[in-house]
């Protein structure tokens, strides 16, 4: 691993100095991923007065599980489609923004402040736009025919968390864009331009391939966004709900873990859950090592 | 911009002007909801002009709260979201910065390990591991207060990266000069690298403070006593509650109290903003 040419010769220093970070590593990270990982093999009793070790029994019982397998295949759905319409806006606003000479730095500012905004405050929001009895949305939805009501109806649900997560999402995306964008040579876009490329070919023939590590990068990131960090946005509106339409493994770790009391099952999800991160996280490190070019 | 098409500037505008609407309607609304009096509602919509009682509704949720939520008036949750966002902030900073110091100005057994070791809280985020995370601070005596809410978040691997590369590209030579000149590690510490990294930590914080601020999960499970409820997860309680009763324009007063400072931070300091983001996750 890299590090100076020339070091400090202390030898107890660097240990004092690395304790901190190292003790909350440990107390509240290792030790908990490996309590996961045990608790994941055994199974406890209703009053929690025995616990027996059930190998992989959680884990089976978890794959034939149809309400498990439902809340895999929320997860699906939510996070590519919260990554897809974020990633996409995201990207035709930043394109259209750095046309933008004067501007673009007011528009920036105006596109980048949700950034801030707590998922569960983004759900609270839209929860509010979309409520079908006051809801200015569901009152124009109703206008024109649309009965709206994210309480009774799962797609309705599943729609505005998914509008409440992107909505936080795109400034985050938007600002890597613009600094992607205004990393790629102006000379390459001038000499196309001179060769007789319009801006629709000039865009897919050399800005969105230029553009494909960055976009990569937010691919992986946005995912990651989707499955872990917007609890908030399903926990402060629909709860999961109805009708499980809306659970994702997160939330399902936490209502099982907390709410079900289901300890094995929960640890047995955690541990599936890391496993997951973990695939991500290497993907992601793969990439910064071996840029995707064209 | 390679050419002058004031046809694609025209688009490119209306396409600027329409996405900067719908990010700002939702709180547009919501603000909007914060300036009538609770009767406004029943007629089925939402007015889209303000209304007269904004400072009636925002003054009664900072000083009593909605009673029957069973939440704290907002001043209280405020501050208390503050302390914590302040809290994980410097905690993160201080505990990365001095172990990139060891990783990169010392050359020890298990360094390696050691970095390893810090690398894996990445891929440990507390929505992943939450039921043993919370026993763990259960049995340290850690619920219900401050340090529960701040020690267990402060683990940071990105700061820790982040003043790693950065020291790094710090000149070598300064380093020997100093220590030609008789400094020890601390004191090369405290008068050169430092400094140095004023740039970089304030740009950290704002990350970091707007992370903390917004912790939603970790104080949801940590707080039981209404006193140390944070504003972020407080306002879940009301909101559940405004659906029984018609209170939305207070509810809503809360949403735009909560979401203020950290919008507030992130405007003011846009550029070491854009920078700490686009430097600290790569």
């Amino acid at each position: 691993m890299q590090g100076k040419r020339t070091v400090f010769p202390n030898k107890v220093l660097p240990y004092l100095l690395l304790l901190p970070q190292l003790a909350v590593t440990i107390v509240f990270f290792l030790w908990p991923a490996a309590q996961a990982f045990w608790s994941s093999f055994q199974r406890e009793d209703a009053f929690g007065f025995k616990t027996t070790f059930v190998w992989f029994a959680n884990y089976t019982k978890l794959f034939a599980d149809p309400v498990y397998l439902n809340s895999f295949r929320t997860t699906v759905i939510f996070s590519l489609a919260v990554s897809l319409l974020s990633l996409g806006i995201a990207l035709l606003l930043a394109v259209a923004a750095t046309r933008m000479l004067r501007s673009s730095r007011i528009y920036s500012t105006l596109i980048v402040w949700p950034y801030a905004v707590a998922p569960a405050i983004a759900g609270i929001l839209w929860w509010f736009l979309f409520n079908p009895s006051i809801g200015i949305i569901a009152y124009v939805l109703r206008r024109f025919g649309i009965d709206w009501n994210h309480l009774v109806d799962p797609n309705d649900a599943m729609i505005l968390v998914v509008i409440a997560a992107t909505w936080k999402q795109i400034s985050y995306n938007f600002l890597f864009f613009m600094a992607g964008l205004q990393s790629i040579p102006h000379s390459l876009e001038e000499a196309a331009a001179i060769d007789g490329a319009g801006p629709t070919k000039r865009f897919w023939t050399i800005i969105f391939p230029l553009l494909s590590p960055t976009t990569f990068y937010l691919m992986v990131i946005n995912v990651v966004y989707a499955m872990f960090d917007t609890f908030g946005v399903i926990h402060a509106t629909t709860e999961g709900g109805p009708a499980r339409a809306t659970e994702i493994l997160v939330y399902k770790v936490y209502f099982d873990g907390f709410v079900g009391l289901n300890l094995g099952s929960s640890a047995a999800q955690s541990v599936i859950l890391m496993a997951i991160v973990i695939g991500l996280t290497v993907v992601q490190f793969r990439w910064v090592e071996r840029r995707v070019q064209y | 911009m390679v050419e002058n098409r004031p046809l694609l500037n025209f688009l490119s505008h209306l396409l600027l002007i329409l996405g900067v609407a719908v990010v700002v309607f939702p709180v547009y609304v919501a603000f909007i909801a914060s300036t009538h009096g609770p009767n406004d509602f029943l007629s089925g919509v939402v007015p889209l002009w303000p209304g007269p009682h904004l400072l009636e509704n925002y003054s009664q949720m900072l000083t009593t709260g909605l009673s029957s939520s069973g939440a704290p008036p907002l001043l209280p949750m405020m501050w208390n979201s503050l302390i914590m966002a302040v809290g994980v902030a410097v905690g993160k900073i201080s505990i990365s910065i001095l172990s990139a110091f060891a990783i990169v100005y010392f050359r020890f057994p298990f360094r390696t390990l050691a970095f390893w070791m810090i690398f894996i809280t990445l891929m440990l985020p507390v929505e992943v591991r939450i039921v043993p995370t919370f026993q763990v601070v259960a049995s340290l005596g850690m619920l219900n207060n401050y340090g529960g809410l701040i020690v267990p978040l402060i683990a940071s691997a990105t700061a820790t990266f982040l003043f790693r590369q950065f020291f790094l590209t710090v000149p070598d030579e300064l380093m020997e000069a100093a220590r030609v000149d008789g400094a020890g590690p601390l004191k090369f510490f405290w008068d050169i690298l430092l400094p140095l990294s004023r740039t970089n930590i304030a740009a950290l914080f704002i990350i970091l403070f707007v992370l903390g601020w917004n912790q939603y999960l970790w104080p949801l499970l940590i707080t039981t006593d209404p006193h140390l409820y944070t504003v972020v997860m407080g306002i879940k309680r009301m909101a559940a509650v405004a659906d029984a009763e018609p209170r939305w324009n207070i509810v809503m007063a809360a949403v735009m109290l909560a979401a203020l400072p950290p919008v507030l931070v992130i405007v003011a300091m846009q550029r070491l903003f854009v920078k700490g983001l686009t430097e600290t996750e790569k």
